[in-house]
């Protein structure tokens, strides 16, 4: 399914400035990041001046201002992750991806970003690629969940 | 689904549903929690399902895929009903057996039973297992009972019947009284006596009033708002109901985090269904009170749990807490007398309702009343939500209910609170958790956090984690927040770098305490405990960082040297493929080195090696 319009996400929010947040939110969970022309529509739709978008969406962690890779690997750095060695984990991702948190990789495939918790702190840690859990997480184990993805993409892309 | 116009209907939809549900013969109830989805929960269920079709017994057998049941450790976890019988690891591969075994035959699979770690021996029921005796599970107990999309479910074990009580027997004075006297306490950090927020609202003036639940459970390490909005969300609505038709509110909002998908959809879903039935909107059981409320995703901002903050947030604008002088139950979203409670206060709201305010008050401590679920975690064997009576010791929950250290290590520090609470060494554990009583010792009971650390752990290395962290998520408003945090974490990072000097740890107390004492807002004000507690119970680990330039745990990297004991090494090649630094040199059946020149120190190789062949020195 094709990502939703600007124009749609703004429907029924228009000159709104409370719903900000939440138009927001759409553009960014739709489009994977929240760019300049994006924020210059939503500032005039909503009747919210451009610098108070841009404040509001360089605040707030939800939204990234650069596009980021197609699989975004989150590690969590909780408190109860952070005690079971999630420094490990960004360790491994960085070592092994070449990047630092938020960049992207150069085969843009990638994006480490770390997470402050994701609630699933019993089972540290924990590691999320595109939303779906991995708990118990060791560096060994992230390195063969990165090469799976890695693997998944070059043959998706060897096949179109 | 049609409108409930009136109380009767709502009492013969209750008789209805409970009928048509005494052909259930059984019930396959799945923890579909976020922890036991980690662990693959929905492989589980989709097996279970094929498998009773299968097999022709979809008739009078159901799956109820539930919230969180709190033992995350042993997910996927299954309870069978009416026997209640309790399985845990389940695979995908076990269903077969399953169904075959105890739905058809009426037998136990023995080998998916819990094996009680003191007995040796394997149980058949939650209630035999050590980690839930110890418990009392008011709030959490909820969960297994209900699928948090179905609305039936909720009113099937008795739900909505707290706010019909409310709006018909008890006048909205009454309903507050019963609050105070019930003496809960705000479950979400700061605990703010509930009934004198919902009366001080109540009595502000104007017509428009707000509630807000605060489920921006930002606090690392704890996630049992997350759990109980997943799980039980109807039950989070109905407190809200109660406290709207309290304080005279039409319109509430639930602000939650975006890191919590599930809940977000649970939320939205329990909302659309009271909607629908006619529990929520104009004429509410066809009395004159109207009520609505709406889910707002939060941005993802620490500071957002701050109740300033979080309705600065509400409003589409920068979450930016605001000086208290104004109180927000007087002055609050859009300048409007607003109630903001924590996701785990709402929850308790109904119970009170129902079974009065002394049942809630004979529970828990003299200060601390009612039950309080906390996060069990870190260097504990059994990992969990855990529900007890305020009052219980921190001893009975690490040990008894937590199962001690994991692999029998012993345990250094419990931290309490979060990032505003403090860390309390293992010979505090007498102190019970109680509001005040965690106070008094540096720490606090916050949202319900626990994270246990072992030896492993270093002291210092968790105050820099902490600061660290705040580093990041201050909002940068106030001045002692924003460059008080910079300075503290510059002094504890030369501490952890092996460049600190003992004057540097006064001059660590003397910010502590200004930052605690000039802050802006709460989050602020608490931003130094974690320094000041390790500080007051760890001492002699920051004297051995500043007069040794050793970090005992082999945490912090500045102080560390890795090299390979020749020994133990079985020249396995584990540590060489493992490090993504190159720093592992060896050949083939060559007992392996570090190359210090590339080493950086991060502790993959030890991790991996299966050994205990990589030195930490």
């Amino acid at each position: 399914m094709p990502p939703p319009t600007l124009d749609s996400i703004l429907d029924e929010r228009r000159s709104q400035p409370q719903e900000l947040i939440e138009v927001l939110q759409d553009v960014q969970k739709h489009y994977g990041y929240i760019s300049e022309d994006s924020m210059k529509t939503v500032s005039n739709e909503l009747g919210v001046p451009l610098m108070d978008v841009y404040s509001v969406a360089s605040f707030y962690k939800a939204f990234a201002l650069q596009p980021r890779g197609k699989n975004v690997i989150r590690i969590c750095t909780g408190t109860a992750c952070h005690v079971r060695g999630a420094k490990l984990i960004l360790n491994q991702a960085v070592g092994q991806l070449g990047i630092e948190p938020d960049e992207v990789s150069d085969d843009g495939l990638f994006t480490i970003e770390h997470v402050n918790c994701l609630g699933a702190c019993a089972l540290g840690p924990v590691v999320t690629d595109n939303g779906s859990y991995h708990n118990h997480m060791s560096p060994g184990k992230l390195r063969k969940l990165i090469k799976s993805l890695h693997k998944a993409d070059t043959e998706e892309n060897s096949n179109d | 689904m049609t409108k409930i116009k009136t109380i009767k209907s709502l009492e013969a939809l209750r008789k209805r549903i409970l009928k048509d549900r005494k052909k259930i013969q059984s019930t396959l109830v799945m923890c579909g929690g976020t922890g036991c989805q980690a662990s693959r929960c929905q492989d589980v269920i989709d097996a279970v399902k094929n498998e009773l079709a299968k097999q022709g017994l979809t008739k009078n057998v159901c799956i109820r895929t539930t919230g969180c049941h709190g033992f995350c450790e042993q997910g996927p976890l299954m309870v069978i009903e009416p026997d209640n019988i309790f399985y845990c690891h389940i695979l995908p591969d076990d269903a077969h057996e399953i169904v075959t075994k105890t739905i058809r035959d009426n037998e136990v699979v023995e080998r998916l039973l819990y094996i009680d770690p003191g007995s040796g021996k394997q149980v058949q029921t939650e209630s035999e297992i050590p980690f839930y005796r110890a418990q009392d599970r008011h709030l959490l107990a909820q969960n297994r009972l209900v699928d948090p999309c179905s609305i039936e479910d909720y009113i099937a074990i008795g739900g909505y019947a707290a706010f019909a009580k409310a709006l018909f027997e008890i006048p909205p004075e009454s309903i507050v009284r019963e609050i105070k006297d019930s003496g809960l306490r705000g479950r979400g950090g700061g605990g703010f006596p509930t009934g004198r927020k919902w009366s001080e609202c109540a009595s502000a003036t104007g017509d428009e009033k707000y509630v807000i639940c605060n489920a921006d459970e930002g606090d690392p390490g704890a996630y049992m708002d997350r759990c109980v909005l997943e799980g039980n969300p109807h039950l989070v609505l109905e407190g809200m109901m109660i406290g709207a038709l309290a304080i005279g509110a039409h319109q509430g909002y639930v602000y939650v985090r975006n890191e919590y998908p599930l809940a977000v959809k649970h939320a939205r879903v329990a909302i659309e269904q009271a909607r629908e039935i006619g529990l929520l909107g104009a004429n509410i059981l066809g009395s004159s009170f109207s009520f609505d409320t709406d889910i707002a995703r939060g941005g993802g901002a620490f500071v957002c749990g701050e109740s300033t903050a979080l309705m600065s947030s509400l409003e589409g604008k920068v979450g930016e807490p605001r000086p208290k002088d104004v109180h927000t139950v007087t002055d609050g979203l859009w300048h409007k007398p607003t109630t903001l409670n924590n996701v785990e206060t709402w929850a308790n709201v109904p119970a009170i309702i129902l079974n009065g305010s002394s049942w809630f008050a004979s529970k828990g401590s003299k200060g601390s009343k009612g039950t309080k679920i906390l996060a069990l975690t870190g260097h504990i064997k059994n990992t969990g939500l855990v529900e007890v009576a305020m009052g219980t010791t921190i001893n009975t929950i690490v040990f008894d209910i937590g199962g001690g250290g994991s692999n029998g290590n012993s345990i250094k520090a419990v931290q309490t609170g979060g990032p505003s609470g403090g860390c309390l060494p293992a010979d505090k554990f007498g102190l019970a958790v109680d509001f005040d009583e965690l106070a008094k010792a540096g720490s606090m009971v916050g949202s319900g956090g626990m994270v246990v650390m072992g030896q492993e752990t270093c002291m210092v290395d968790v105050a820099k984690y902490f600061l660290t962290f705040l580093q990041d998520e201050s909002c940068g408003k106030c001045v002692p927040c924003r460059l008080g945090i910079d300075r503290m974490l510059e002094i504890v990072t030369d501490i952890t770098e092996g460049n600190g000097t003992h004057q540097q740890i006064s001059l660590l107390e003397e910010l502590g305490s200004t930052v605690s004492q000039t802050a802006l807002c709460g989050l602020g004000k608490t931003a130094a405990n974690p320094v000041l507690s390790t500080l007051r119970y760890f001492r002699d680990e920051y004297e051995t960082h500043i007069n040794e330039k050793k970090c005992s745990a082999g945490v912090c990297q500045a102080l560390v040297t890795y090299s390979v004991d020749s020994e133990k090494c079985t020249c396995c090649g584990i540590c060489k493929r493992a490090c993504p630094h190159g720093a592992v040199v060896g050949k083939k059946k060559q007992v392996h080195a570090v190359n210090l020149d590339l080493c950086q120190k991060c502790g993959i190789c030890k991790s991996e090696c299966d050994f205990d062949a990589i030195q930490v020195q």
